[in-house]
């Protein structure tokens, strides 16, 4: 009848095909004609912040997000500039990054892992950010981090401490500026010796998941190396309110210090309710019992109340440090929002800058020369001192701070001080330490 | 033998928690017929009725502390509570000291109006609706309840501490012939398991010996003949929903200083509290309360190292174990009464 070989049936096909190919997600797709995905085209870049904004940890969240607009006010020239002015590297001018406009769009992570990769790939795609960073637990930054990677797309870790983002989970586009399990061991171990001695009876409360199980792990063998017993370790649900049950025994079996590796919500009660059982006026083995928090967060410190005080614990930065950087940040940060900024604000707030740097040293948002700007990089003024991002493993190598919950706080944001700041080399260990094997970095990808 | 006595009183205090939040379940549930999944945001209100009051008696003014400075450089300053200004610093503090037990007398009221609001508001549209679609509605209810205490509290929990002269714990041990030590008890909880037991004595009391507990518990029998005789049950169930909220709230009211207060505090209660009231029997007043003793004491044992050791996750689920069982073998529950939820 024709020669035009168009039939309907074929033109049904090719549209469906086609339509099929429009409705790829646009992370396999969309930046086929870049050389890697999201590559910058305009006079702006875009930064996806995926923080807890909901949740349990969304007050820790809002701190977060608030570290991360000032560091996009800070890149793009406004403010007093913050640790721009303190940094070792000189690169950024505050005229962005590669002189592209810094602009930003945020996800709600929800601290659950399902629902921080489905907001950063949202980001990725919808939005065309360049790099995620953010997040509030070890659960959701390993997942992030794994996406981050698929995607082409860099990864700077917010508040993660399991010793799995940079240990069995890491990824070759991901990059972690907060310490670790490892690290806080190590730190706290000489410390509690000084203070409680090198006999002592431990009795272990363990989080019934990863981040608690590798802090177990890390506070074990730096106590047990001093000398210390470990006389049980009991792992508690995740979603248990009322510790009592675990709290109870601890004093029959013999045990002189209690170890709460807890966080969060978590520490909170588990430590009120050690508190309650009268654990710290009671006298074990002719000595006073003892608790130790391994990490400490602003958000714990408050939930617990008066519950902290004299505890010794571990973080990442406080904002009573008075380096340079720590200092301009402390303004910055104190002079906008009216209040200290948290160890999760700052990790937050480095990490963008690092990333930022990194950037403009390597003069391109390819996240393969990102990652080879970062790798091995050496930098200071950041407030924890002389600092290493070792290529091997991407994490940072800087002092730790040890804290003890003070005594007569001035405010409801001066809750812990510092004992001692432990020199890098005390918590360095090599890459191939037991405590991080069994998993490998793999190559970068620049997705594309 | 201390290890069991330790665990069987831990169950206790647990026990009366989820008896109290059982109970005031079983009451709507009897009453009005609802399936109320409400009732754990009402546990949690009632927890932030001590919050709010205890920052209303702390509300205060800033002064200035001479020769210090803040984190920023500039004048320190510290609060001071105006009540210290009103009756002095001793009687002051004393009255910010006590603040969670003012509380329940703050809560009652307040509960008892938020409770009927919520019953006259809402509720009452879905008593002819299917308990899917009850069970719906009040879910919903919570979650918006929680949000709403969120957006003014914040998520982070906020520590409430019991009046200092219940901090620390008694040694129970020593009492009964035991090494010093080995079962020793938080002054709070003792307190907390006591009030339990008032309440909900008052709870009986008042349903056994009052002419509005009798219509009550004649309604919840045969709703249709008490209507006959010229009673308004709607009023009086209404009253009840009131009071079941009421009793929600003071469990609320007292537990902050056990666990300091948080959003979704409600909802770590609420699911176990089902499982309670099912366990008990639905529509069992005494069914709740055994069985908010039996499943918090069977919590605590679950707990056990040892217990952990021999069966792994037994901590986990034995609650819901003990449901399965139940449920198989003893389909209304240890008191339900025949004809509730049964075809």
């Amino acid at each position: 009848m024709s020669n035009n070989d168009v039939t309907r049936r074929g033109l049904l096909k090719s549209g469906a095909l086609a339509g099929a190919g429009v409705a790829l997600p646009t992370i396999f797709t969309a930046s086929s004609a870049s050389a890697f995905t999201n590559e910058p085209t305009g006079s702006t870049v875009t930064l996806g912040f995926n923080v807890p904004q909901t949740g349990p940890y969304a007050d820790e969240g809002a701190d977060e997000l608030r570290a991360y607009e000032l560091a996009v006010e800070h890149l793009n020239g406004g403010g007093d500039g913050g640790m721009m002015s303190t940094f070792s590297s000189k690169a950024l001018d505050g005229t962005g990054i590669l002189g592209k406009k810094v602009e930003y769009v945020t996800g709600d992570t929800q601290t659950k892992s399902d629902a921080a990769r489905a907001s950063a790939k949202s980001m990725i795609e919808k939005d065309g950010a360049v790099m995620i960073t953010g997040g509030s637990s070890s659960g959701v930054a390993v997942a992030v981090q794994a996406l981050c990677q698929e995607a082409g797309v860099i990864f700077m870790a917010g508040l993660t401490h399991s010793n799995d983002t940079t240990g069995k989970d890491k990824r070759a586009n991901g990059f972690r500026h907060f310490f670790n399990s490892y690290m806080s061991g190590a730190a706290l171990a000489p410390v509690l010796a000084a203070n409680y001695g090198t006999d002592r009876k431990a009795y272990h409360l363990t989080a019934d998941y990863n981040w608690g199980y590798t802090t177990e792990e890390a506070i074990r063998s730096s106590t047990e190396a001093m000398g210390w017993e470990t006389v049980a370790a009991v792992k508690t649900p995740l979603t248990q309110t009322d510790f009592s049950s675990y709290i109870a025994p601890v004093l029959q079996s013999g045990a002189d210090t209690l170890v709460l590796n807890h966080y969060g919500g978590n520490m909170v009660n588990s430590l009120t309710n050690a508190v309650q059982f009268g654990l710290r006026d009671k006298q074990v083995n002719g000595k006073d019992f003892q608790i130790i928090v391994p990490l400490y967060s602003r958000l714990m410190a408050k939930g617990a109340g008066a519950n902290v005080k004299g505890i010794f614990g571990s973080t990442n930065w406080h904002w009573s440090l008075q380096d340079d950087g720590s200092k301009a940040f402390v303004k910055s940060f104190g002079t906008k929002y009216g209040f200290p900024p948290s160890q999760a604000a700052h990790t937050c707030y480095v990490q963008t800058l690092l990333y930022a740097d990194a950037v403009q040293r390597a003069g391109t948002f390819e996240p393969c020369a990102v990652v080879e700007a970062l790798e091995g990089y050496e930098f200071d003024g950041l407030g924890n001192g002389k600092t290493l991002y070792r290529a091997e493993d991407h994490q940072c190598f800087k002092d730790v701070l040890v804290v003890k919950g003070k005594e007569n706080p001035t405010s409801e944001f001066d809750l812990l001080e510092i004992v001692e700041v432990t020199p890098v080399a005390q918590v360095t260990y090599p890459p191939d330490h037991p405590q991080f094997a069994g998993g490998a970095l793999g190559t970068c990808n620049n997705g594309g | 033998m201390d290890a069991i006595i330790l665990q069987i009183l831990n169950g206790l205090d647990k026990g009366s928690a989820y008896a109290l939040i059982a109970l005031g379940l079983t009451l709507i549930f009897g009453t009005l017929g609802v399936v109320n999944f409400a009732h754990g945001a009402l546990f949690m209100i009632g927890a932030f009725c001590a919050v709010t009051l205890s920052r209303l008696i702390g509300l205060s003014h800033k002064v200035e502390v001479e020769g210090e400075t803040d984190f920023l450089g500039n004048p320190l300053t510290k609060d001071v509570p105006y009540i210290y200004d009103w009756f002095g610093e001793a009687t002051g503090a004393a009255i910010v000291d006590w603040a969670v037990p003012l509380a329940i007398l703050f809560a009652i009221p307040v509960m008892i109006l938020v409770g009927v609001v919520m019953e006259r508001g809402l509720i009452k549209h879905f008593y002819k609706r299917p308990h899917a679609d009850q069970i719906l509605v009040t879910f919903g209810l919570a979650i918006v309840l929680q949000e709403v205490i969120k957006y003014f509290y914040g998520a982070n929990p906020i520590p409430t501490p019991a009046p200092s002269a219940f901090t620390g714990s008694f040694d129970f041990g020593v009492l009964i012939g035991f090494d010093a030590n080995t079962i020793i008890y938080p002054y709070w909880r003792l307190v907390y398991f006591a009030f339990a037991a008032v309440i909900i004595g008052a709870v009986f009391a008042f349903l056994q010996f009052t002419t509005f507990g009798m219509v009550v518990r004649a309604g919840m029998a045969d709703r249709e003949t008490v209507g006959l005789l010229g009673i308004n049950i709607d009023k009086r169930f209404t009253i009840m929903f009131g009071i079941a909220a009421a009793v929600a709230g003071l469990a609320g009211v007292m537990y902050v200083p056990i666990n300091p207060p948080n959003y979704h505090m409600g909802m770590d209660f609420l699911v176990l509290s089902f499982v309670v009231v099912v366990v008990g029997g639905m529509g069992s007043l005494p069914g709740a309360v055994l069985a908010g003793f039996l499943l918090g004491i069977l919590e605590s044992f679950a707990s056990m190292r040892e217990v952990i050791d021999l069966i792994p996750g037994i901590n986990q689920i034995i609650i819901y174990l003990v449901a399965i069982i139940i449920l198989l073998t003893r389909p209304r529950g240890l008191m339900g009464r025949k004809g509730v939820m049964e075809d």
